[in-house]
């Protein structure tokens, strides 16, 4: 199959544009983990997943659980640039009465499938739904993007088990490797260890790419995909505040009330994505 | 010991978890939605007699509650229609944050089944224990508790939430209850069923505390008192008007319940009398104590939840 990567690469720096643009215009929020997911979301709505923005609700479509919460703006950005809300909307992120909560509400926001945010939840919920297009035996893929720091959880790893033994081939785990939780690196909070050798210990088909590389994402799902009788794990290395070099340099980059350095940091990538998309944003 | 009983308290012919496992059967068959999930106590509901005529309507998650509840929810996502069982403690202590987050404010569809309720879970002693899921659950906006009192009735609800959309909790006994009610008795929503009629006070009792509260009613009988006796099973929504209605007519209310006095039906009783109709109540229930091993009428004695223990608290105010 050939796959425009130039299309992906823009709607990639697109998104980028739109969660940079929407945490700004708040003033604060979960930088770090929205940004690091973005190649992912890219690959997924831009090519991989089948979705209808004018019928959201679609039995037929591939669902998605963002089981990471905190990275709500970014799914957002993605979720407005398929056409599921304007791009307007973005502007409203996180203020009282939004439609874009910190945290996704599926009773809020056209396009989301679950409510997520209580960490470990969002990848039971993916499970279910994985248990029953299959039971019901139709075709529908599942993805999961579960958050590193969020693999403390322990009921991640009872819906892991649980997704292993149904042999639920058509849910993919996109696990954000980024190194780091709200109070710092996991190595020091909770040592993951390897997560690639535990998700292939508890029986999934597992795989380990560059989360910053559009082709890699791609390619992975698609090995994913041709599996027949296990769950499959994609490790994505990724590094938090991904995209913004800036950013990826800051230590505590989990929540960002910007500073003035930040500030200017953040304006500046602002600029160089409207420059090279061609496109000024205006929420 | 009861001079004149109002009825025979003879037993139901099939035990809680008979009627659960057979109405799961009768569901599933007819509606290819119906799932039921089950954390590794099927054996104790029954329902591993039925597994192998409905494979693909009934999973065992495994020891793992927590994951139960997210695949409810995931299954409810895509129109199915999951009953959950396991005990009352795990299903509420356990998973509430997965009831509340995954379930509830998501707005999704999840049937609850908390078995072993209070001091029916006997041996298994205090760990296993719940005097306080009602409470819990009743926390939750809009949800939707039942505390069943007898086989007929835990078979009607079970039918009637299947097409009612929401969180529902079912708290019940597993073996055999009390008989109240005949087959063909009807249970709705929001509503108390006023067993027996009398004007000096009102008994209101959920699950097994029915029966005692019926025999409560009889031994008060005996000593010339006359009282009302309710058997609200909608814990909530809770039936307000009755409530009131009996509280203006006795001008002495009894809650009795096999759950803690905080939370559950002693404390919802309370919360409408103090808005709507100040009255003079005394709440039958555990009180600041945690479960233990022991056989239920042992039980029933250590914590004060008799027929006895009521009519003491009747005779406290009438």
């Amino acid at each position: 199959m050939s796959i425009n990567f130039q299309y992906l690469e823009t709607f990639r720096d697109e998104i980028r544009l739109l969660t940079l643009k929407e945490l700004h215009h708040l003033g604060f929020g979960h930088y770090g983990g929205s940004l690091s997911i973005i190649e992912a979301l890219a690959v997924l709505y831009g090519e991989v997943m089948k979705v209808d923005s004018k019928n959201p609700e679609w039995v037929d479509r591939d669902y998605f659980i963002l089981s990471k919460g905190h990275g709500g703006p970014s799914y957002y950005a993605t979720l407005s640039l398929k056409g599921f809300f304007p791009e307007k909307i973005l502007y409203t992120l996180n203020q009282n009465g939004t439609t874009l909560p910190s945290h996704p509400d599926r009773n809020l926001t056209p396009g989301v499938d679950m409510t997520t945010g209580s960490l470990g939840q969002g990848i039971s919920a993916a499970v279910g739904v994985a248990l029953s297009h299959k039971l019901s035996d139709r075709g529908n893929y599942t993805y999961c993007l579960v958050g590193d720091g969020e693999l403390n959880e322990g009921q991640c790893w009872e819906a892991f088990q649980f997704a292993a033994h149904h042999k639920l081939n058509r849910l993919l785990v996109l696990v954000d490797d980024n190194k780091k939780q709200l109070d710092g690196l996991t190595k020091d909070i909770i040592n993951p260890f390897d997560f690639g050798e535990k998700l292939t210990a508890f029986g999934f088909y597992t795989l380990k790419v560059d989360g910053s590389s559009l082709t890699q994402i791609y390619e992975a799902i698609e090995k994913g995909k041709a599996q027949c009788d296990k769950p499959v794990a994609i490790i994505l290395d990724t590094v938090k505040g991904q995209g913004v070099p800036y950013l990826e340099e800051k230590a505590d980059n989990h929540h960002i009330r910007p500073n003035q350095a930040d500030e200017e940091a953040i304006i500046a990538t602002i600029a160089q994505l409207e420059k090279k998309l061609g496109k000024k944003v205006r929420l | 010991m009861i001079q004149t009983p109002s009825r025979s308290y003879e037993l139901d012919k099939l035990e809680m978890r008979q009627v659960y496992a057979n109405t799961i059967l009768e569901m599933a068959r007819n509606n290819a939605n119906v799932v039921a999930l089950e954390a590794d106590l099927m054996s104790a509901i029954s329902t591993n007699k039925i597994i192998e005529q409905i494979p693909n309507q009934l999973i065992n998650c495994g020891i793992m509650e927590a994951n139960m509840i997210g695949v409810a929810a995931g299954l409810s996502l895509t129109g199915k229609i999951p009953y959950v069982h396991t005990f009352a403690q795990f299903a509420t202590r356990r998973a509430f944050d997965q009831l509340f987050v995954s379930g509830a404010y998501a707005k999704l569809n999840i049937k609850i089944l908390g078995s072993d309720s209070g001091v029916t879970a006997e041996h298994n002693g205090g760990t296993h224990m719940a005097f306080e899921d009602l409470g819990l659950v009743r926390l939750i906006p809009n949800a939707y508790i039942y505390e069943v009192s007898d086989a007929t009735m835990l078979g009607y609800l079970l039918r009637k939430i299947e097409n009612e959309y929401g969180i529902h909790y079912i708290r019940t006994i597993r073996k055999k209850a009390v008989e109240i009610y005949q087959e063909d008795e009807i249970f709705e929503t929001g509503k108390g069923k006023v067993l027996r009629e009398g004007g000096d006070v009102t008994i209101i009792g959920s699950g097994i505390m029915v029966a005692e509260s019926l025999r409560a009613a009889d031994l008060l009988q005996d000593l010339g008192i006359q009282a009302t006796v309710i058997d609200m099973y909608s814990i909530k929504p809770i039936d307000k008007d009755l409530i009131v209605k009996y509280a203006k007519k006795t001008k002495a209310v009894v809650t009795a319940e096999n759950h803690n006095v905080i939370g559950g039906l002693g404390s919802a009783v309370a919360e409408i009398l103090s808005e709507h109709c100040p009255t003079q109540m005394r709440r039958i229930g555990v009180k600041e104590q945690f479960g233990q091993v022991g056989k239920v009428e042992y039980l029933k004695g250590f914590y004060k939840i008799t027929a006895k223990d009521i009519v003491d608290a009747v005779r406290e105010m009438v």
